[in-house]
């Protein structure tokens, strides 16, 4: 067995490689492509630099090429992005255009690579309209869409549909997620990285560390909310929380950790709102992160007893999974995907209001043996569910199902 | 005299599916229900095994939880909840007995039932791939060996999916004691005992391990 499959065997279970394995059997000798637009950067990027390799881990012939554009194509496709999650975003005649002969041309020059091909996985909308301008082809290509794109700006939908119709499959996220195609519509959760620097273990000296780093006390309890600045992560309500609960925990910290929001103007008033409203209270730390902080994340949602997602709209919510699998029981919104991880007194809680997540900080910290409980549920639970090795096992078997075009049960012989 | 079949040891993974069917109201529930291919409404109760579950679930399926968790309908929920799967000889039965209690409980009341928007009800369903492990068992005590390694997969497609592919309803392991030249009718009683609603998959293979290997006395070979 190769030494990667063996350290996720370690994490996710001897029994979870051995069934990719067996799922992986019948595909060998298949040659898989995906296709997305960077290398660096971004969620897809950072999910296919682990899968791809695990892939091939798998002994399967998987390769990963990248479409390039110039700028009016880049403006094009993160209007696009933007539209698919709601935002109003008018697209010009002249960005739609370059956004099809970009592809064209990419198309031309993956020309060889794409013919040949079995299985093409093409992630988001930028390279969505390649397989218009491939002309021959033999394998079956799949659209994977890893936006929200439940309430979609209408017409820029309308156009990316035009494209999508022509695909084999579709992947979306989650039901919610997922729009009316006319070929099959899975869903496939996203995951986390359990060997990664945000998910990694770690020391406990390290995580020490980073608590004197930022000012916090490692010997007093902490409630910890990791999100961007945006209102509707809630970070004000998430104060509120950490008052009401304080009145009856006077050692009580607080961090607010997230990214940087200079290019972002409501992210920008948001934090300073938040600023306003920690004024004065030196427990609570507001920390401006750079986007590759994955140590210090890693640490904090370890150091804190309480970790918040108090969002008020959500669509997955990853940092909800990365604090379950560190054996911690989320205080969470209850809304979106956040419902899907946060099963209510198992593992965590779900709250609505300011006082529902101080009364839950005050249970748990009464309640230390049943917050332990619920961690070690909540980490079973992201193992079972949300690791990337249940992502690999999704995607290979709707690989199949897709190869096999048929309904209900496949049996493979 | 025929040669006693040999019991073949599978494996199954699920991978679910959209069916762009949702609904936000208990009438546009029923209207789904009546629209969905039937496989969905077996997924909804059953789907939930091949994930987590946990000790004491208020609702085994996702109707019930959904008319309690967005409708707020307590009775209603109480009668989804209580329909059992495996007492219908198909999905299709299945089906018909999830519309007549909604149906009913439309009839009841005098005011509709809507959910909020971001707590629609999207029916889904499965498609399960099912491969071979490759595993062979000849003899019925082999089981005792066996049953501990068997993948949640495994216990899944021999014992829940079973029943919809086997005429009696019944599990694989059971179908195949039958056909062996032995009687096994103790044995038969027992697992026919086994109710696979209330357990988790894991929960589910240590009770097939305790009723196996107390009828084999603990033999291992």
């Amino acid at each position: 067995m190769s030494a990667l499959l063996d350290s996720y065997a370690d994490v996710a279970g001897a029994d979870v490689v051995q069934h990719l394995r067996q799922l992986a059997a019948p595909l060998r000798g298949l040659k898989i492509v995906n296709i997305n637009s960077t290398r660096a950067g971004g969620g897809v990027a950072e999910i296919l630099h682990k899968l791809v390799p695990l892939m091939q881990a798998l002994e399967l012939d998987v390769r990963w090429e990248v479409i390039t554009g110039g700028g009016a194509f880049y403006q094009c496709t993160k209007a696009m992005h933007n539209a698919l999650q709601g935002q109003p975003a008018p697209l010009s005649e002249a960005l739609l255009r370059a956004y099809e002969q970009t592809n064209a041309d990419n198309a031309e020059t993956l020309a060889p690579v794409l013919r040949d091909a079995d299985v093409v996985f093409i992630h988001d909308p930028q390279p969505a309209a390649l397989l218009r301008y491939l002309g021959e082809r033999k394998g079956k290509w799949i659209w994977r869409c890893h936006i929200d794109a439940s309430h979609p700006q209408r017409s820029v939908w309308r156009y990316l549909r035009e494209f999508i119709a022509d695909y084999d499959a579709s992947v979306f996220s989650l039901a919610d997620f997922a729009r009316p195609l006319p070929h099959p519509v899975y869903l496939v959760p996203p995951s986390i990285d359990p060997l990664s620097e945000k998910n990694r273990d770690l020391p406990a000296w390290q995580v020490t560390e980073a608590c004197h780093r930022h000012q916090v006390d490692s010997e007093r309890p902490l409630m910890l909310q990791v999100s961007r600045f945006d209102r509707f992560k809630d970070p004000l309500g998430v104060i509120a929380a950490y008052r009401l609960a304080r009145q009856f925990m006077p050692a009580l910290q607080l961090v607010l950790a997230g990214g940087s929001a200079d290019d972002d103007p409501e992210g920008a008033a948001v934090l300073e709102e938040v600023h306003a409203a920690a004024a004065g209270d030196d427990d609570i730390k507001v920390l401006l992160l750079p986007s590759d902080a994955h140590l210090t994340i890693n640490a904090l949602q370890r150091a804190g007893q309480f970790v918040l997602q108090k969002s008020l709209r959500e669509g997955f919510g990853l940092t909800v999974t990365e604090a379950m699998w560190k054996g911690k029981p989320v205080i969470g919104g209850d809304t979106g995907g956040i419902r899907l991880q946060v099963i209510n007194h198992h593992t965590g809680f779900l709250v609505s209001t300011p006082e529902g997540a101080a009364l839950r900080v005050r249970y748990l910290h009464q309640r230390g043996d049943i917050a332990a409980e619920m961690g070690a549920k909540a980490r079973e639970f992201v193992r079972e569910n949300f690791l990337i090795t249940r992502q690999l096992r999704d995607y290979l078997t709707l690989v199949t199902s897709v190869l096999h075009a048929r309904e209900g049960r496949l049996e493979l012989s | 005299m025929p040669e006693p079949t040999e019991f073949i040891v599978k494996d199954c993974a699920l991978v679910t599916l959209a069916t762009g069917v949702r609904a936000q109201s208990l009438t546009a529930l029923r209207e789904g229900l009546l629209g969905v291919p039937a496989d969905s409404v077996y997924h909804h109760f059953w789907g939930g095994l091949l994930g987590t579950r946990f000790d004491d679930p208020e609702f085994n399926n996702d109707f019930a939880a959904w008319v309690r968790h967005a409708l707020h309908d307590l009775p209603l929920a109480e009668r989804l909840a209580v329909i059992d799967p495996a007492q219908f000889v198909d999905a299709e039965a299945l089906r018909q007995e999830v519309l007549e209690v909604v149906e009913q409980r439309l009839d009841e009341l005098d005011t509709p039932l809507w959910a909020p928007r971001d707590r629609q009800f999207s029916f889904v369903r499965g498609q399960v791939v099912v491969f071979d492990t490759g595993r062979r068992l000849s003899e019925a005590h082999e089981l005792v060996q066996v049953l501990p390694q068997l993948s949640p997969g495994s216990v899944f497609y021999h014992v829940i999916d079973a029943r919809s592919r086997a005429p009696q309803s019944c599990d694989d392991f059971s179908s195949w004691l039958r056909e062996l030249p032995d009687s096994h009718d103790t044995l038969l009683a027992r697992l026919a005992d086994i109710d696979p609603y209330f357990v988790t998959l894991a929960e589910l293979r240590q009770q097939y391990i305790d009723v196996i290997t107390s009828h084999f006395g603990g033999a291992s070979s």
